[in-house]
């Protein structure tokens, strides 16, 4: 996640052909193409989806009407943690309204966006099954239960502390 | 994992007792604790206890076993889930069946300590009844346990589900063995289904040996078998637990049905927000082919059966089937009129079968143990059991299996512990945004298909949504209609704009604006949006208002005529007030009030909120040091 389209063009362009190499002759994959795309761009801009639309010869309309119809695929870059604050209905009886308005209130960002340092985005997501531990907020593949809004700032901390440790160790080196 | 390919009937049966032997400590009752040298240890790896950290606590387990030199008495293994997520992570330790709830790093020490070395129970582990108080031992003894009979979820927290042997050893791929190697008949096999009983487990309750019967009637150049996996019902996630617990079930499932209706391709249409049960089926659909039980000449029968997974990119409206259809196809999930019918022009115009997780994972055990046995289970209408996910306001949250007739009183009171923090119910939401609200005077209704119905609720895929006086019916109607209106795929007009007009006529009198007609309006338009949608999704949305119209009006006409919200949800009707004989009159709330609407006299309690200046921002709620502000 994160990967700037500007870094790694090329070598990300390469993989795409990979992807497409690979899936271009089964009939009904386009969105996986997509899916797999987007794991290597981090999203999938405009660009991304008139190489395919042109690789697959598959109109750009309908690449797009696919793209923006799955809650899945975004257009946007995405931070580096993507936040999903669950709201299934066990979670929203439960005070998952209470859970995203403290995320929001922490990082100072809405939903669908992301923080000034790209390490955040921030969104409420449909149910993900975990309704036994309600509410639940998930950041990346990481699930987290039975919250209160008080659990959210410490949470959120750990991710930036393990942010800034990775730099220092990138700068140092 | 070394496998061979099997070729006969025998070699699965042989398979499947030399596997039996391995792990018959987990089923055999025993009693004879001291006779013990040798223990199971299973651990909840479903999404709930994974969240729990039940990982983590399994790999210590296996640590501290190396370290101690335990690892030819215990053995440790992956198990799906027990359904009793609250109290995760769950391990269960056989021969014994000991029933650990909320087991944390720091226990593992005491569990190897005194019950591997000692053979002890750690009784601080252990399920206390909440009825009785007293402890309980085994997963039979655990109240959450009593009244459920699990058929669909049979195998979950019984066997490791990345294991295909343990499957095969809980008699598996038996029922598949025999129809090829007996070469039984598609038509025998698809009678067999409808003697059964077993409806369609995703929410339409269409009889399945029917749909069966259907799709093999047509004739198509390929034909195909799919799996709904797409759960997208807030508050219900069965589906996922088969598949991250007993996935082989599914595939056994999907064989049969390609072998009756003449498919040789299947696929699965997974969410993508389910990233365990993905796995755990590739790793499945990986080991059965490698058994020879899937692909080309399976078990030498001349006949082919292949299976792939497809994901899902998040949209509640393919788990309609046409939408589903377009979606494995590539293209956008927008679903067609029908008839057509999927068994006649399904993917790629071919006939197609499709049925819900829950419906396959029944199938094999039908085969087994024959229709007579599922269908002595459940009611005239509904036969077999169901699985319902229980969330929301009550004590014992998670999955249960319970036989179809059980009434919700058994299921809140007896299963599910009662409603927590000992409020009273008030309302019950089957059947998820298709659903509605059923009220607590009907509590002692026998669930099936048709009771579901009849009180104005349907069965949907499950999930059941416990409510209590603290949950505002006009609040709960917003947030299904938000999602519903969110979700529709805007193809047909009804949906897009009704929806959309229902959700701001419901905003309207949950911030205080709405007036008497309003009532009318919703009902005319809840109708008119049933009868004109084209999908499942625009039929059956606006059932949570219509039902709530029907049991909760008075708490509507609060809204409209009163401008209160009975249960102190809907923010725009609140109002942030002072408790007279609770105040102290230390005038903290006055000076952080951003909008001075809040006066009084030091020491002079009570000190006094302006309703036309407040706010209701609630900032001086946790401020005063007596509690004597709330939200009313």
């Amino acid at each position: 996640m994160g990967i700037r389209i500007e870094k790694n063009e090329q070598e990300n362009f390469r993989k795409l052909d990979e992807i497409i190499e690979r899936y271009k002759n089964q009939e009904g994959m386009l969105i996986r193409i997509l899916q797999k795309s987007q794991e290597v761009f981090g999203y999938l801009p405009v660009k991304v989806q008139a190489y395919i639309s042109e690789q697959l010869n598959i109109p750009i309309s309908t690449v797009n009407g696919v793209v923006t119809f799955y809650s899945l695929f975004n257009e946007e870059p995405q931070g580096k943690y993507v936040i999903g604050v669950c709201m299934g209905t066990a979670c929203y009886v439960k005070g998952a309204p209470e859970i995203l308005d403290a995320v929001k209130d922490e990082l100072q960002i809405e939903e669908e966006e992301t923080t000034m340092d790209r390490l955040f985005t921030l969104k409420s997501t449909r149910c993900i099954g975990a309704c036994g531990l309600a509410p639940v907020m998930t950041i990346n593949d990481e699930v987290y239960g039975r919250l209160t809004p008080a659990d959210i700032p410490p949470i959120l901390y750990q991710y930036i502390k393990t942010h800034k440790k990775a730099q220092v160790t990138n700068e140092n080196e | 994992m070394n496998l061979q390919p099997l070729r006969t009937k025998e070699d699965l049966q042989q398979l499947r007792d030399k596997t039996y032997e391995t792990i018959s400590l987990r089923i055999k009752d025993t009693n004879v604790e001291k006779e013990i040298n040798k223990y199971h240890i299973l651990i909840c790896a479903g999404t709930g206890c994974t969240s729990s950290q039940s990982h983590k606590v399994r790999k210590k387990f296996e640590e501290e076993t190396r370290k101690r030199k335990l690892t030819d008495k215990v053995k440790f293994f992956k198990t799906g889930c027990f359904g009793f997520c609250k109290l995760g992570p769950i391990i269960v330790v056989h021969p014994d069946k000991t029933f650990y709830t909320k087991v944390k790093l720091e226990n593992v020490d005491e569990i190897i300590d005194q019950h591997i070395e000692k053979g002890q129970v750690v009784e601080k582990l252990l399920y206390k009844s909440l009825k009785t108080n007293e402890l309980q031992k085994t997963m039979n003894d655990v109240d959450f346990f009593h009244g459920q009979n699990r058929i669909a979820l049979r195998n979950c927290g019984v066997i490791n589900p990345e294991d295909i042997n343990e499957y095969i050893a809980m008699d598996g791929y038996q029922a598949l063995a025999e129809i090829l190697t007996k070469k039984i008949a598609p038509k025998d096999i698809i009678e067999t289904i409808k003697k059964s009983g077993l409806r369609g487990r995703g929410g339409g309750g269409f009889p399945t040996g029917k749909k069966w019967e259907i799709a093999a009637s047509y004739e198509g150049d390929k034909k195909f078998v799919l799996c709904n996996a797409d759960e997208g019902d807030p508050g219900a996630f069965m589906d996922r637990s088969i598949l991250e617990g007993d996935p082989h079930s599914v595939i056994e499932a999907m064989i049969i049905a390609g072998y009756c209706i003449n498919a040789h391709q299947g696929y699965i249409y997974v969410r993508a927000e389910y990233p365990i049960a993905v796995e755990r089926l590739e790793i499945a659909i990986d080991q059965a082919k490698k058994a020879g039980l899937l692909g080309n000449n399976i078990l030498d029968s001349a006949f082919n059966f292949d299976l792939d997974i497809r994901l899902g990119a998040g949209a509640f409206v393919c788990g309609e089937e046409t939408a589903l259809i377009k979606s494995v196809m590539g293209f956008r999930g927008e679903p067609n009129p029908r008839p057509p019918y999927p068994a006649e022009a399904g993917l790629w115009e071919q006939p197609t079968l499709n049925n819900n997780v829950e419906t396959f994972a029944n199938i094999p055990i039908i085969l087994r143990k024959g229709p007579e046995w599922y269908s002595s289970i459940g009611t005239d209408d509904s036969k077999g059991t169901k699985v319902f996910a229980l969330a929301g306001q009550i004590t014992n949250t998670g999955l249960i299996e319970v036989p179809m007739g059980t009434t919700l009183r058994t299921i809140i009171y007896e299963i599910g512990g009662g409603i927590s923090d000992g409020n009273e119910l008030k309302a019950i939401q089957t059947g998820g945004p298709s659903g509605g609200c059923i009220p607590a005077d009907l509590i002692d209704t026998e669930i099936d298909f048709k009771s579901l119905t009849d009180i104005g609720s349907m069965m949907g895929s499950g999930g059941m949504i416990v409510m209590d006086q603290s949950d505002c019916m006009i609040d709960i109607c917003r947030f299904y209609l938000d999602f519903a209106q969110d979700e529709s795929c805007g193809k047909c007009t009804p949906c897009r704009v009704g929806t959309k007009r229902l959700l701001e006529i419901l905003k309207n009198i949950s911030n205080g604006n709405g007036e008497m007609e309003d009532l009318e309006t919703l009902e005319k338009l809840c109708h008119d949006i049933k009868d004109a949608s084209l999908c499942g999704l625009g039929q059956t949305a606006p059932n949570p208002i219509l039902s709530t119209l029907k049991y909760f009006r008075d708490e509507y006409i609060a809204h409209i005529k009163e401008k209160r919200c009975p249960a102190g949800v809907c923010n725009g009707l609140l109002q942030v007030v002072i408790s007279d004989e609770k105040c102290v009159a230390c005038g903290i709330c006055a000076r952080v009030c951003p909008v001075n609407a809040i006066t009084g006299e030091n020491k002079k309690p009570p000190f006094h909120i302006h309703q036309d200046v407040c706010i209701k921002c609630g900032a001086c709620i946790p401020k005063c040091p007596v509690d004597a502000i709330y939200k009313r």
